[in-house]
């Protein structure tokens, strides 16, 4: 078993660190974790960009690059990630063991540094961020946003959050809008980001061969500069929509595609406390998540009405989502298709196969995801979002014992609220 | 029994050896994981478009490959084969390249139930007509989905625009015509001409115990002698493109282009190991992120996080390519090409290219930790006759020389063709 040690280093900044030799490579992320809204998505997009530009001592990316290549291709990304209506937003490294390169260097502690430097001692002018660094980043972020496009299949399910919780910070892509992002100025870059570090909770993650004590002296000598001076809140996730659920509607929109896209969102009744995780990932892997689900076996492969059919559930917001590639005719028949497996479901219809597989499904999915470094790190960063208690290994542990009920349960508390169809015929239509 | 060799300086241990019906095999035990992976290999994919059989030669339309894939899961006593991985909870898949077509799963518990599922599943052809007719509706699906992704299209119009007979230049997956003429009888003469144990490679990477693996291999794969298939040869290329610039229309967030050249054709064992890594240093010297190229291009706003390169060696052709979103692609083709030939000329500043070499080390390095990557190259380093684990050696002797060479040679406007989408108005 891995040793995991959790310490709270400086007011607001957690560190977590997994011991684990069997690994050829080092990893570390620091993350700040802020409300993600419509006024602040563009910001907490834009900021970890424009940082990874430049710093006081480095002045451009080519030096940051030229540091990075000399510490054996260790590579520094900026992260950001949404989770309900949290924005965790900071850089993530990994970088090989020293163990397995000539003179066996330590390449923690320059990365760890460099990683502190990109966060909290960035190349400015007059006190500013850099105006020229803000300008092509916010350019970027802008054709990144565009480029949403370009997957037909995400973007179909961005289109299903942006009207599922229209109004709502949830609704607002991780990137942010446009029109925000053509708002970014400087001068609100600058006062976000100076906010953000003073008052911004930091969770640091590490996954390795190093001793943790050790892990610790380089991330204190790392993060030296963070001014710690505010409160340091976490910011908090609503499970559920604010707004009541009202008549189901049908949005469609028309691309030039060869297959339709359809889309499914429903909304999640809060659960039981304490039941509420582990049920909902067995749901979900029994109803679209794997290979023996309902929509696979059913919808997919005994009709054949569909290339792709899967559902997703953000178990931050509780929203259940279904996403399939059909056939522009098919369109009412996979919606009740996927409809009736739901109610099923909800009716307590599941063979004892399908359940132990969808069990299982979830326990190597959890297992599979703490095999691997990244892995580990989403699974403790969603934690300390969630404030959960189950370490990932009991989280497993739990899903294997959910029961055919407390699926059900989970079915019984899913209402439909939107479809979305992105299709090649007819106009744009919206209808209730 | 399997020979075992340590490579200390990856920190790896790996048993390998041939069974005598010809199957390679290849185990990287490891601890300390909750997972294994089994990956069984075949050497053909979608640029296979004939088989030999009884001395004849018989033609295949494309995506045969792909089309003998999507089928092999069909098992005529258990059903289907992923249904009954699935339900063990492992995690079962399976992917058709241009040369190579590998089935695989990863699983916690009943490692060997589920090999021998993987095992049987490839010498146990189950084409019937009727499931062959139903596939290929779910097979022109899938297709009509890639048409549907604009990078997929980008890529194949170069290709087209690069190659004037090479089968690579035709998707995979084949198109929803070329399928239409594949029959359980196409599908049965795939099979009996590739999947022949000399023609394939499993790969385990895992807590697992290698002898067990070699017995069960050599008890569920059909003996018989270990003779590779005939394949058609390979065909001639002219060192040009057939045409110099392809552009095309589509529901895009912002234009972008994918340019590329052929580069060596027939590389075999160290040589094209060798080869692959000078060529992705060329590269990376060039138009990596640490060049002054791409801060000079990115700072100009011509080139964006979508920028990358990339060198393919796959079926006996071999290219490079280079690409993002841009709204200029001839300025950006123009100064990367500029760039290669200054470079060729006056040298790479000896520190550069020492860090570049370090960059290089250390992504082979890191490449140990992901379970497939090990798969997917040790049985291609079988297939094409090289020892995956001994990367490092070839990338020692790569030289800055070998370096400026290659881009002396390949990166030249003669060799160039570019790939152009257009952002098309809604």
């Amino acid at each position: 078993m891995d040793k995991v040690t959790e310490r709270e280093l400086m007011r607001g900044v957690r560190l977590t660190c997994v011991r684990a030799e069997r690994f050829k490579t080092g990893y570390l992320s620091m993350t700040l974790l802020a409300p993600h809204t419509k006024k602040t998505a563009s910001l907490n997009a834009v900021l970890p960009y424009v940082l990874r530009r430049g710093t006081a001592r480095l002045p451009d990316m080519e030096s940051i690059a030229a540091r990075l290549d000399g510490l054996y291709g260790a590579r520094i990304d900026p992260a950001i990630r949404k989770k309900g209506e949290v924005a965790a937003m900071g850089f993530c490294a990994d970088f090989p063991d020293g163990a397995f390169l000539p003179g066996r260097p330590d390449i923690l502690s320059p990365v760890a540094y460099l990683m502190g430097e990109l966060l909290l001692s960035p190349a400015t002018r007059g006190g500013r961020l850099r105006a020229d660094f803000v300008e092509s980043e916010r350019r970027n972020l802008i054709d990144d946003i565009n480029a949403e496009i370009n997957d037909r299949r995400a973007y179909a399910g961005q289109r299903l959050v942006e009207l599922m919780f229209r109004g709502e910070s949830y609704g607002v892509s991780k990137l942010g809008t446009i029109a925000d992002t053509g708002r970014v100025t400087v001068q609100i870059l600058t006062r976000y980001y100076k906010e953000l570090l003073s008052t911004a909770p930091m969770e640091v993650f590490y996954c390795g061969a190093e001793d943790p004590d050790r892990v610790e002296r380089v991330v204190r000598e790392a993060l030296s500069a963070l001014p710690r001076s505010g409160e340091h809140t976490l910011p908090s996730t609503v499970f559920g929509s604010t707004k009541p659920v009202g008549p189901v509607r049908t949005v469609r929109e028309v691309m030039d595609v060869t297959q339709g896209r359809l889309c499914m969102g429903f909304r999640l009744e809060p659960p039981p406390e304490g039941l509420e995780l582990p049920a909902m990932l067995v749901f979900n892997t029994l109803f679209g998540g794997c290979a023996t689900s309902r929509l696979y076996l059913n919808v997919r492969e005994k009709l054949a009405l569909c290339y792709y059919v899967s559902s997703g559930i953000d178990r931050f917001k509780g929203a259940l989502f279904v996403f399939a590639g059909i056939d522009f005719p098919s369109f009412d028949r996979v919606r009740d298709e996927i409809t009736g497996e739901l109610e099923a479901i909800a009716r307590g219809e599941m063979e004892p196969w399908e359940l132990e597989s969808a069990r299982r499904a979830v326990v190597s999915s959890i297992y599979s995801a703490m095999d691997e470094q990244a892995g580990l790190e989403e699974l403790y960063l969603d934690r300390a979002i969630l404030g959960l208690r189950p370490e990932p290994g009991e989280l497993a542990a739990l899903c294997a014992d959910v029961t055919a009920e407390e699926v059900a349960r989970v079915a019984q508390s899913a209402h439909l609220s939107h479809i979305y169809f992105l299709t090649a015929e007819g106009d744009d239509a919206e209808e209730t | 029994m399997l020979k075992k060799r340590e490579y200390p300086r990856i920190g790896e241990t790996i048993y390998s050896g041939q069974l005598p019906c010809g199957l390679t095999v290849t185990v990287a035990p490891r601890s300390g994981y909750k997972k294994s992976v089994a990956f069984l290999a075949v050497n053909c994919g979608g640029a296979d478009r004939g088989v030999y059989l009884d001395g004849v030669r018989r033609a295949v339309p494309p995506g045969t490959a792909h089309f003998a894939e999507h089928r092999m899961f069909e098992l005529p006593d258990l059903g289907d084969a992923m249904t009954v991985l699935s339900r063990r909870g492992a995690n079962a898949n399976a992917f058709t390249g241009p040369d190579m077509t590998a089935y695989y799963f990863e699983c916690g518990e009943g490692f060997y139930d589920n090999l021998e599922l993987l095992l049987r599943l490839v010498s146990t052809p189950c084409f019937r007509e009727e499931d062959v007719d139903r596939e290929r509706e779910i097979i022109a699906r899938e297709i009509l989905m890639t048409e549907d992704d604009p990078e997929d299209a980008m890529y194949y119009a170069l290709l087209r625009a690069l190659y004037a007979r090479a089968p690579v230049r035709e998707p995979v997956a084949g198109t929803v015509e070329s399928i239409s003429a594949i029959t359980a009888d196409t599908l049965q003469d795939f099979h009996r001409a590739f999947y022949v144990p000399a023609n394939m490679s499993l790969v385990v990477v895992g807590n697992q115990d290698p002898e067990k693996i070699r017995d069960m291999a050599e008890a569920l794969i059909p003996s018989g002698p270990a003779i590779l298939p005939k394949r058609d040869a390979r065909e001639r290329e002219p060192e040009k493109p057939v045409e110099y610039r392809v552009e095309s229309e589509g529901e895009i967030g912002a234009p972008m282009f994918l340019a590329g050249a052929k580069t060596a054709a027939d590389l075999r064992g160290r040589e094209s190991v060798s080869f692959e890594l000078t060529a992705e240093l060329a590269l990376g010297c060039l138009m990596g992120s640490a060049s002054p190229l791409y801060r000079q291009l990115y700072d100009q706003g011509l080139i964006n996080e979508t920028f990358g390169y990339d060198f393919e060696n796959v079926a006996g052709y071999s290219h490079l390519t280079f690409g993002g979103e841009t709204r200029d692609a001839s300025l950006v083709c123009l100064k990367v090409l500029e760039e290669a030939a200054a470079l060729a000329s006056r040298g790479i500043d000896p520190d550069y290219f020492a860090r570049r070499k370090r960059k290089m080390y250390g992504s082979c390095i890191r490449a140990l930790n992901s379970f497939d990557s090990i798969c997917y190259n040790a049985a291609a380093g079988s297939f094409e006759g090289y020892d995956y684990f001994d990367t490092l050696t070839a990338l020692d002797a790569v030289t800055e020389r070998d370096v400026r060479a290659f881009l002396a040679e390949f990166m030249t406007p003669e060799r160039t063709a570019v790939s152009v989408i257009n952002k098309k108005g809604r």
